[in-house]
């Protein structure tokens, strides 16, 4: 039927005329297999995995936060005790205002960081890929590990804190009794564990930026800095969402350093709401009650997310490359 | 940084182990009746007495005792999950009182009454004061396997010396020691801030010695309107006028307990005093042998302005109790349990430094690493009227935690005494 000629390994191949002439036809008899379009069950494992290990568990957390239960025995439902308690409990209150503050500041402090750092690194200075690999180190630390070397390096009897404090005139220094110092050490401890990540996805979106746009800035007379606000900045738009989403929600999560740099202290300071449900659940075996802070948080970190994917313009996902 | 769904998958996983275990919580019990006797163990250096008991009990019985030793930090946690899983272990370490109580309330217990009804000589064998404690609502569930552990006050003779200065006898002496140490630049005392049930330490005696016993009994037993009690409200006061004075310095609230930083400020002579569980000999024995051996002292708790609380009184942890799960041999399980009166058993705990809550273990004092602290404490614990076990162990867990949480609250001023009392009494 179709014209063969020998290609170029030898073997025969239709060429592409007679098929052209032929296609519609073809096609309209029979469609042809539809490309990046597999069946709805290649989804079923992840579906399955997302089913059992986020949706059942969220579901039972959901039904545990209507009962009283401490590990032993049945749950007994007791209807909605635990959110008229969630409401109106002090502990809880200090711990959502302090994780909010912790979120607003873990993003304030590590996205311009991260930025900055994510742009340089995209470069192609001397000693950049040196200095980049440097910078990445901390986030190949569980946090667990992060949190144990800061604690020993800041302990202000035992660390080289108390050793360095009277160098520098400053004796009894000390970040970790003190109530917002202590604060301060999470957000700061949390900032350099997780900053390479995000200066990961700025090299990566920088990167991405075409030269020419650069090029014709400079045609233009625009300075370096000039160029970053006016090309980088809107051209990583789509990463400075992605990265604020995943420090925010992440930031809900910091339990291990809290756990391990301060226990929650000095006194509440730094319970903050994961750390707030540890406790009630696995040390007060509350687990009705933990559940019901639980839930919150999935709520709240769920509602943070959407917030900021809608305000960016984000789910649009409009092209930074429109016009060109 | 996790995606948001993690955020609650993580949360929630853990509950649903939680959940499915529960349901499979009244199957069958794997442990029994397979010719083993699984006894589960807080694991420290003094575990070795318990071992080599489980060695003697295997040479003789038919059921072979197995000692599975849990780590201590988090201990309280693991034997929840392993009780509300259907894998409970037939005999278990606990500190009695409210660390048992929700066991107790779920059947999983055997009542020791029988055993000791059979057995005379078990119930003969133990100080009365410390057996007792070993009961939930007048029935036995606890076998004493520990020594004592009463909470006394330790100091650095050194520091006294150089000082020219007394250990305190009254709270005059103790006041006017704050400001001499202050003005020495040594902390008066050391406080593990970080490891919140050492300032627990400080209200119980504080509480004890102001209204006596039955101040916390009450809220023992149940009525939390007890913390409204006057000697409450003192002992907070006093806690902050302490903290205020500058006695536990200005960084108590980064020092941890378990990772050693308290008694290494004792040892190194940074400060003067520490209130302590006994074990803190045991400790500064194995991090600071020197120290321990040459200018460790130790006295009691001094008495307080108006107090109603005999001096003599102690807290702390009058032992630790083994206890027996209701699925477990009980035959097989109380045979073991007779091991922890032997000869042998007694001379081991000696041995490591403990002192044994049998009657008649004087004797065997003096084989003790050190008998005269070794004599000092059994005589401290048989001539106190009353033993208060610590509150986080007397309280059901659900209180526990609150309460010490506030207790931290307290000592880092974040409540005022006031707030304390209302908070506290408003628990359930």
């Amino acid at each position: 039927m179709s014209v063969l000629s020998p290609s170029r390994d030898g073997r025969r191949r239709p060429t592409a005329a007679p098929s052209a002439r032929t296609a519609p036809s073809g096609r309209a008899r029979r469609p042809g297999p539809r490309v990046g379009r597999p069946g709805a069950w290649w989804a079923l494992p992840a579906l399955v995995f997302f089913g059992a290990f986020a949706v059942l568990p969220m579901g039972l957390v959901v039904y545990l936060s209507f009962t009283e239960w401490g590990g032993l025995g049945t749950p007994r439902f007791i209807g909605a005790q635990n959110w008229t308690r969630l409401a109106g409990d002090p502990a809880m209150h200090r711990a959502v205002v302090l994780t909010l503050v912790l979120s607003v500041s873990s993003w304030a402090v590590q996205t311009p960081i991260a930025l900055l750092l994510g742009v340089w690194a995209a470069g192609r200075q001397r000693n950049r890929a040196v200095l980049s690999a440097l910078f990445f180190v901390p986030l190949l630390l569980s946090s667990a590990a992060v949190a144990i070397i800061w604690r020993a390096l800041l302990d202000p009897n035992f660390g080289p804190l108390a050793q360095i404090g009277p160098l520098i005139g400053m004796p009894g220094l000390d970040v970790l009794s003190d109530g917002t110092a202590a604060f301060g050490v999470i957000v700061f401890v949390t900032a350099w564990q997780f900053i390479p990540l995000h200066m990961l996805l700025y090299q990566g979106g920088a990167r991405q930026i075409p030269a020419s746009l650069y090029q014709a800035a400079q045609i233009d007379g625009a300075g370096r800095l000039r160029a970053f606000w006016h090309i980088t900045l809107p051209q990583l738009r789509n990463t400075i969402t992605t990265s604020s989403v995943l420090m925010v929600v992440g930031s809900l999560t910091y339990f291990d350093t809290v756990l391990i740099m301060t226990g929650g202290g000095p006194g509440t300071d730094t319970t903050i709401v994961p750390y707030l449900m540890y406790r009630v659940g696995f040390e007060s075996y509350q687990y009705g009650y933990a559940s019901a802070i639980a839930f919150t948080l999935v709520v709240v970190a769920t509602a943070a997310s959407l917030v900021m994917v809608r305000l960016t313009g984000f789910g649009a996902m409009r092209s930074t490359r429109e016009g060109m | 940084m996790t995606p948001p769904q993690r955020t609650g998958t993580a949360a929630a996983l853990a509950l649903l182990l939680m959940t499915a275990t529960a349901c499979g919580g009244s199957g069958s019990q794997a442990e029994s009746g397979d010719g083993e006797l699984n006894v589960m163990m807080y694991q420290d250096t003094l575990a070795v007495v318990q071992h080599n008991a489980a060695e003697r009990y295997n040479e003789g019985a038919d059921v072979r005792a197995v000692i599975d030793e849990v780590p201590g930090d988090g201990y309280d946690d693991k034997l929840r999950t392993v009780m509300g899983s259907g894998e409970a272990p037939d005999v278990f370490f606990n500190w009695g009182g409210g660390s048992i109580e929700p066991y107790v309330e779920q059947d999983m217990l055997l009542s020791l009454d029988d055993a000791l009804a059979q057995n005379p000589e078990m119930e003969e064998a133990f100080i009365p004061s410390v057996l007792d404690a070993g009961k939930i609502d007048g029935v036995q569930y606890g076998i004493p396997l520990r020594g004592t552990q009463p909470v006394m006050l330790f100091y650095n003779e050194q520091v006294f010396e150089d000082a020219g200065v007394e250990p305190p006898e009254t709270w005059e002496d103790l006041l006017s020691l704050i400001d001499t140490f202050n003005d020495e630049g040594v902390t008066p005392f050391a406080l593990a801030g970080n490891t919140t049930w050492t300032q627990q330490m400080w209200l119980q005696y504080l509480v004890d010695r102001r209204g006596g016993h039955e101040v916390f009994q009450r809220i023992q037993g149940g009525d939390f309107e007890g913390w409204r009690d006057p000697a409450v409200l003192w002992a907070a006061q006093t806690v902050q006028d302490l903290v205020d004075r500058g006695a536990f310095g200005d960084n108590f609230a980064s020092v941890s307990y378990t990772e050693g930083g308290a008694s290494a400020l004792l040892a190194e002579g940074r400060a003067a005093m520490h209130l302590m569980g006994s074990w803190e000999y045991s400790t500064q024995l194995a991090e600071a042998p020197e120290f321990a051996e040459e200018h460790l002292g130790y006295t009691t708790f001094p008495e307080v302005p108006d107090g109603q609380g005999d001096p003599a009184a102690v807290v702390g942890n009058p032992t630790n109790y083994f206890s027996v799960t209701s699925e477990a041999d009980s035959e097989a399980a109380v045979d073991f349990l007779k091991q922890t009166y032997t000869q042998e058993y007694v001379a081991d705990m000696v041995e490591n430094g403990e002192v044994p809550v049998t009657t008649g273990a004087e004797e065997l004092l003096d084989n003790s690493p050190n008998p005269d602290f070794a004599r000092y404490q059994y005589d401290l614990v048989q001539e106190a009227p009353t033993f208060q076990l610590s509150w986080d162990q007397a309280l059901p867990r659900t209180a526990a935690e609150p309460v010490l949480t506030e207790i931290d609250r307290l000592f880092n001023g974040q409540t005022t005494p006031e707030e304390f009392v209302d908070t506290l009494a408003a628990l359930q």
